[in-house]
């Protein structure tokens, strides 16, 4: 019958979207991903931009906290020093200390946060581990450099920033060679 | 329920194929008129679960402190609350209507793939059970809201997973029944039945239908990401791996604002043909009802990130999406001034199904003023996940869709089952559910205001005088739906018999052309439509 035709053509029809929706909830992934990278949302574990003001405001003193946390990982993580006192526009150069307690190697990506929330544009990082994922074999132990820029159009108003890094650990990533049980 | 198909004898048409008896009836039925019953009735029994559910939160929240449950199982509550009500009760309960009334609207004999729509029902009670089962998971239920957000859905118990797996069950399920509605309505009409003839109720499914096949795909993959996410190492949601929480966010509410209307505009559709039957008058504005259901359907797309306001976007998308969102306002006035308008100078009757669709027509308007109110940027970001937004969604899922479906029932209920309701009692559900309704709900709005947080088991004691208020008129609506039960039950059994068309105004086919109750097959020969 002519009618059961047409029906199951609009029957393959709408199965295929349906299908291809299924599709264009995946590909809203790599299409939020684009946005956030054009629009310089979300940009927390990438270096900074160059950087364009770089006059050092000695007339502003602002303070950094430096705070450090593992998520669910057997992980000892600090900052050397716990705050430091600078400059708008000054290069600021700090280290954190890093020391696995388990015993499985892992592998953990930091993810930093700001207090206040605003700040997180103003510190313009030029090198951090948290660009990269950081292996670290059972019991072995690192320290790790971040290198930023306050920049000095920082509102008057924040006079001090926190800077805080959480540990989580990696699911599946590749461990280097030679790792294994330790 | 057997009652409720009893053969209409005396009717020449109604004698071809043998119903057949006892569970297989049911089980094997391709009939659109017995797969309607059983949504209907598994509607019914999800509501009732997730109207307990409503009840233990309600009884929690009586008074400050904990008293009757722990927070894990609290929290549990109202993630299945949620989820059973919207998945459960209310969508199942407007593709029943669907399946009953749109080939009797059109002039078809039954729905385009039959077997398959006995199919799509039949997903359903599974995806119910595990959804239930998910309670009795070690460490209790999920406890991350209907919205399923990450990163709390990614390190959730093995409910999650039952959870995830129900959620893909029910979204295979709406989408067959959806392609189904969609062939019905565009193949299956009678000669000379143009689609601007169409009754309204089968535009709004037509367009419901659209909607669901759209975007239930893409809640399956927000939620197979979670799944992925959890088992499978990937890293969609998982800052550390590069992902990001705030991606489930959007994806899910891509999903999730066309869904709100996905339960709407079908509710929309009965109150289209109930309000003109009462005012025995054509529907005013025709067309541009159509126009302003389609123009809501496009612009549901385009709103998503106002449920998100506080989530960290940039001001211009702050400001687009408050833009777009007020937008919607213009067709919904749309919609609202022609149902006035459609009863202004009509002569009025205010049977049961009139008075639920003006409960309707009154209360789905106010939970559209505080939804306008909510669509305000800064507003949002005061409200946000306070008991306002709780009150404001109550007001159009439950005045808005609940009320509409109850108009429909009270409304077909005498073309289903040949027999009338009781209308003394029918008028009681109504003043009953409408009074326990705003006292349950109206003072949420004011406990918003003052800042009480939504899914929390406690609070602080100045919310104590209106929770309580709202907790009695909880427990009251929920009793006065058992009235509801009583009067279906007595009407199937016992209820007067129907006239064909007990109601002056109605002018659809199943009311002109076919005999009082519906019998079990019917336009095998379609009717022309001149």
């Amino acid at each position: 019958m002519n009618k059961e035709k047409a029906n199951r053509r609009l029957l393959t029809r709408l199965s295929v979207f349906a299908v291809l929706m299924f599709g264009f909830g995946f590909a809203l992934v790599p299409f939020y991903e684009k946005i956030c990278e054009v629009t310089g949302i979300n940009n927390l574990i990438k270096p900074a931009a160059a950087i364009e003001n770089t006059q050092i405001d000695r007339s502003r003193t602002i303070t950094l906290e430096f705070d450090a946390n593992s998520h669910g990982l057997d992980w000892e993580f600090k900052p050397v020093l716990n705050s430091v006192r600078v400059h708008p526009g000054e290069m600021i150069h700090v280290e954190y200390d890093v020391r696995n307690n388990g015993d499985k190697a892992i592998v953990g990506q930091a993810i930093p946060s700001y207090g206040p929330k605003l700040a997180a544009q103003y510190v313009k990082k030029m090198e951090c581990f948290c660009f990269k994922q950081q292996p670290l074999q059972a019991g072995e132990g690192k320290r790790m450099p971040v290198q930023f820029v306050i920049d000095s159009t920082l509102p008057a108003d924040v006079n001090t920033i926190t800077l805080s890094y959480t540990f989580f650990e990696v699911k599946g990533a590749a461990l280097p060679k030679g790792d294994g049980q330790g | 329920m057997e009652a409720a198909h009893a053969p209409a004898h005396g009717h020449a048409h109604d004698d071809h194929g043998h119903k057949p008896s006892g569970i297989m009836r049911w089980v094997k039925s391709t009939n659109h008129k017995d797969i309607g019953t059983m949504y209907l009735w598994f509607s019914f029994t999800m509501f009732l679960v997730g109207g307990v559910m409503a009840l233990i939160i309600r009884s929690e929240l009586f008074q400050p402190g904990l008293q009757i449950v722990q927070p894990d199982f609290f929290n549990s509550m109202t993630t299945y609350h949620g989820l059973i009500m919207v998945f459960g009760a209310i969508m199942p309960a407007f593709v029943g209507f669907a399946n009953w009334l749109i080939p009797m609207q059109i002039g078809a004999p039954d729905m385009a793939f039959p077997r398959m729509n006995n199919l799509s029902f039949w997903l359903l009670p599974p995806a119910a059970m595990l959804l239930i089962a998910a309670q009795f998971m070690p460490g209790g239920g999920a406890g991350v809201g209907w919205t399923m957000y990450a990163p709390l859905s990614t390190q959730a118990g093995p409910a999650m997973d039952l959870t995830i797996f129900a959620v893909h069950i029910l979204g295979i399920s709406s989408i067959m029944g959806s392609i189904n509605i969609i062939t019905t309505i565009l193949n299956m009409r009678a000669p000379g039945l143009t689609l601007m003839k169409l009754p309204l109720f089968c535009w709004t499914w037509l367009i419901t239908a659209y909607l669901l096949v759209a975007v239930m795909p893409v809640l399956a993959g927000a939620v197979t990401m979670t799944l992925t996410d959890r088992h499978f190492g990937t890293h969609f949601f998982n800052a550390a791996g590069g992902g990001d929480p705030v991606l489930y966010q959007h994806i899910f509410w891509f999903f999730g604002h066309p869904e709100v209307y996905i339960i709407a505009i079908p509710a929309f559709g009965v109150v289209s043909q109930v309000i003109p039957a009462f005012s025995r008058k054509p529907l005013f504005g025709y067309a541009s009802m159509v126009y302003a259901t389609a123009s809501i359907a496009i612009l549901s797309f385009m709103v998503w990130a106002h449920h998100m306001y506080t989530s960290g976007m940039p001001v211009e998308a702050q400001l687009y999406f408050m833009y777009a969102t007020t937008l919607i306002a213009v067709p919904t006035g749309v919609k609202v001034f022609n149902w006035v308008a459609t009863m202004w100078k009509g002569s009025l009757t205010f049977e049961t199904p009139m008075l639920f669709a003006l409960g309707f027509l009154f209360l789905f308007t106010l939970g559209g003023f505080t939804g306008l109110v909510l669509s305000i940027t800064p507003v949002d970001v005061q409200l946000h996940d306070t008991y306002y937004v709780v009150a404001h969604f109550h007001y159009v899922m439950v005045a808005g869709a609940l009320f509409s479906a109850f108009a429909g029932i009270y409304f077909w209920l005498p073309k289903w089952t040949g027999r009338m309701y009781d209308e003394t009692l029918g008028q009681w559900h109504f003043w009953l559910s409408l009074i326990f309704f705003n006292v349950t709900f109206f003072v949420q709005h004011f406990l918003g205001l003052a800042g009480m947080p939504r899914r929390i088991p406690d609070y602080a004691l100045q919310f104590t005088e209106f929770n309580m208020i709202s907790s009695i008129g909880a427990f009251g609506f929920g009793l006065s739906q058992l009235l509801f039960l009583y009067i279906v039950i007595k009407c199937i059994r016992s209820g007067e018999k129907a006239p064909d068309k007990p109601w002056d105004g109605a002018d659809s086919l199943e009311w002109t052309h076919l005999p009082t109750p519906a019998p079990w097959h019917s336009f095998e020969t379609p009717p022309v439509i001149k």
